[in-house]
């Protein structure tokens, strides 16, 4: 074995570092799944009547939904009668009303992740919409939101306060029966993000979830809408990494951004969820559906997302340009080592005029990972003139893993321009040593390879977020190379 | 005491021996040439010497600076003063020859106990370098060697040499796809850096090289072993003969 093979395999090997369980009595539903559950969770809420209503239609549409099967990936079936549908810490009435409040465990939680939330309150001025399982229990600089009528909350909290907006937008990009596991969610969604972005409203701060999944066998089903009225600018960071657990997770989150006439919505992620251990036991399965209507002109909507986490993804954030001149964009950095699966990509949907649309997918697969790029890109006969960049470049560590791409071009008015350019690699020896007859250790060498390979979606994410995802991938793949 | 003593090297890739019993000795301050025809072992030597572990050494001995070469890491070799100049430079894409640099130089620093160096001396620093191999300073913020041309990623090569300053410079074809400009600037480059506690060892094809690095000793190295050594108008003699007639010593 190369000197090399054994620092990759020594990077890859390593524990999964935020693997600990916190300890919080918790209120939860008996596993299973029907309309009693739907009810008791509406009720739990105290939604209103028409949300019910909604919640059920989504749930008999899903009763009639095959489960999808052409992803790249593989599984044991999911048992969805073996899931508890509610998981919310005590107390629900009396959440805390500033971060002092906040548990003392939670916050050690917090702590050992490394970011804590007072010093990201104070140190980066990041407003903190804390999701521990399913029920927000720490929202922060609201009053210095609120001034400039922005609205950050959980999405219970908006279906109580902002019920107009809620219901004027809520499953308008991603219909409830969108696919399998939209439908679920839209049946079961327990909580999740909501941000309102007046007119002309430039958003002072970067909004900040952090998301973790806590209960053992709870099914995660996050709901944020986001909606970025004319001439408003949001940029929206999501951050997540989940405890260690030898039961699969599931996770199906529903994402729906909303910008209207100028009006510009950049969302970020870095996602950190358990991959399960070497034999490919345990790991979250995260089947997400993310997706952004650019209704306005010259309206934007930019996805840029680090993905080091979960056993198995199946995620396509994607860009309806519907406004003339709008813009969507997808930036990407997706590692699968271990036994982790994803696939993974986004759609380009151009409707408008003159829209365009960029995508720039990064790849590295190490181990036994496998991964997947699936990309479409569509042109509707209306899209006068519309542009796409499509960039898929895959980073292969060793000889057991795999990349695999398949781009889907559907082209219906003969003014459109597309471009696509797709590399492979594999990480080289002759790399790694052209680096250490310079001096430079293995372990920086790779760590120097991987960042410059995945440079051009790091520099598109927040400066902090950049720092976060780097040293991320460092320790990700601290062993990876082949 | 020399520099760098190779004692009855064997060296072996994907099975096969390439280096049959090698024996070669440099001071302090010489320039020693490497002649010799294709499959001879020249590059293998250089590899073997930086450490890539796809050459497997099977005998002999290594000292540098009397220390047991073969005994360090290929980083910890480079630390310590042994600088290859690739015949084939690889590119790092995303990661700019400057930052490429400072991580190089840091890591040398480290290891000799000091300090990282100052952000805007080592910008001075890689400034003036770039000037005296006459490197386009665009190429200073470029990925390192991607889209460089054939004699830009030479020139750099050298370039990297001055900045790190090693003790054993080791050039591997440097001068392959060079044209007489880029030569003569690639070669002022190496000749500034002589210095009485550097030495270099230079692998070339052709004597023309020679003509600008002027070396001390010349080697012929054939069928894995140096079949003869001489000063440099050996080099002229290989210009005018040919490797033939070499052959029977080599046997």
């Amino acid at each position: 074995m190369s000197a090399s093979t054994e620092t990759i395999e020594r990077f890859t090997e390593k524990g999964y570092e935020a693997g600990f369980v916190t300890n919080i009595e918790e209120d939860r539903v008996e596993p299973g799944l029907n309309e009693d559950v739907i009810r008791f969770i509406s009720a739990k809420k105290n939604e209103p009547e028409w949300l019910l209503e909604w919640r059920l239609e989504a749930y008999r549409n899903w009763l009639n939904m095959p489960e999808p099967d052409w992803q790249y990936v593989h599984y044991d079936p999911i048992d969805f009668q073996s899931i508890s549908y509610y998981a919310a810490p005590k107390r629900d009435e009396d959440r805390p009303q500033s971060l002092d409040d906040i548990d003392p465990e939670i916050r050690e939680t917090y702590n050992k992740l490394g970011i804590p939330l007072h010093e990201q309150e104070m140190l980066a001025g990041v407003a903190v919409d804390a999701v521990f399982d399913s029920v927000s229990v720490a929202t922060s600089y609201k009053d210095r939101l609120a001034e400039q009528g922005i609205v950050f909350c959980s999405m219970s909290e908006a279906v109580q306060e902002h019920p107009e907006l809620v219901r004027k937008y809520l499953g308008t990009v991603i219909p409830q029966n969108d696919n399998y596991f939209a439908a679920l969610n839209s049946a079961v969604f327990t909580d999740g993000s909501f941000v309102y972005i007046p007119k002309g409203v430039r958003c002072p701060m970067e909004l900040s979830t952090y998301f973790r999944i806590n209960a053992a066998n709870t099914g995660q089903f996050e709901r944020t809408l986001i909606i970025a009225e004319d001439s408003s600018y949001v940029s929206y960071l999501e951050g997540c990494t989940a405890p260690m657990r030898d039961e699969n997770q599931l996770h199906a989150a529903v994402v729906e951004l909303v910008a209207l006439d100028n009006a510009e919505i950049k969302y970020s992620t870095v996602q950190n969820w358990y991959p399960g251990d070497a034999q490919g036991k345990g790991g979250i399965y995260n089947f997400v559906t993310k997706r952004g209507l650019a209704a306005g002109d010259n309206s934007k909507i930019s996805w840029t997302q680090v993905e080091t986490g979960s056993a198995i993804t199946w995620k396509y954030p994607s860009v309806v340009m519907r406004g003339d001149n709008s813009v969507g964009e997808f930036y990407s950095v997706a590692v699968t080592r271990l036994r982790q699966q994803a696939d993974t990509g986004t759609k380009m949907i151009h409707l408008g005029k003159n829209t365009r649309s960029t995508i720039v997918s990064k790849g590295i697969s190490a181990q036994e990972g496998q991964q997947v790029y699936r990309g479409l890109v569509r042109i509707a006969p209306t899209a006068e003139n519309a542009r796409n960049y499509s960039q898929c470049d895959s980073m292969l560590m060793g000889s057991e893993c795999g990349a695999h791409t398949f781009p889907y071009l559907d082209v219906n008015n003969t003014t459109a321009q597309l471009e696509h350019e797709a590399t492979t690699s594999k990480i080289g020896e002759d790399q790694i040593l052209y680096c250490l007859s310079r001096g430079i250790a293995e372990e920086d060498a790779v760590s120097l390879i991987v960042n410059g390979f995945c440079k051009e979606v790091f520099r598109e994410l927040p400066m902090e977020f950049a720092v976060e995802a780097q040293k991320l991938l460092e320790i990700t793949l601290e062993d990876s190379v082949g | 005491m020399a520099l760098l003593e190779i004692r009855n090297l064997h060296v072996n890739v994907e099975g096969a021996e390439i280096l049959k019993g090698l024996d070669l000795t440099i001071e302090p301050g010489k320039v020693h040439a490497i002649m010799g025809p294709n499959g001879g072992g020249k590059s293998t030597l250089a590899k073997a010497l930086v450490g890539d572990d796809a050459y497997e050494i099977t005998q002999g001995e290594v000292l540098f600076n009397g220390q047991d070469l073969l005994e360090m890491d290929p980083e910890e070799r480079a630390r310590e003063g042994v600088f290859l100049g690739f015949q084939y430079p690889v590119e790092i894409p995303g990661v700019s020859n400057t930052y490429f640099l400072k991580a190089a130089v840091n890591a040398i620093r480290k290891h000799h106990g000091q300090d990282e160096i100052d952000a805007m001396e080592f910008l001075e620093l890689v400034r003036e370098r770039a000037r005296r191999v006459k490197l386009d300073e665009g190429l200073l913020q470029r990925p390192v060697n991607e889209g460089f041309s054939g004699g830009e990623k030479k020139r750099n090569e050298i370039f990297h040499m001055s900045v790190l300053e090693p003790s054993l410079g080791i050039l591997d074809e440097t001068d392959s796809g060079l044209d007489i400009d880029a030569l003569r600037t690639v070669s002022e480059g190496v000749n500034a850096m002589r210095a009485d506690d550097r030495s270099f060892l230079v692998i070339t094809h052709y004597q023309r090289l020679l003509d600008y690095i002027v070396p001390d000793v010349v080697h012929v190295l054939m069928d894995g072993r140096i079949v003869k050594t001489g000063g440099k108008e050996l080099a002229h003699e290989l210009e005018r003969q040919g490797y033939e007639g070499f052959e029977d010593n080599a046997a």
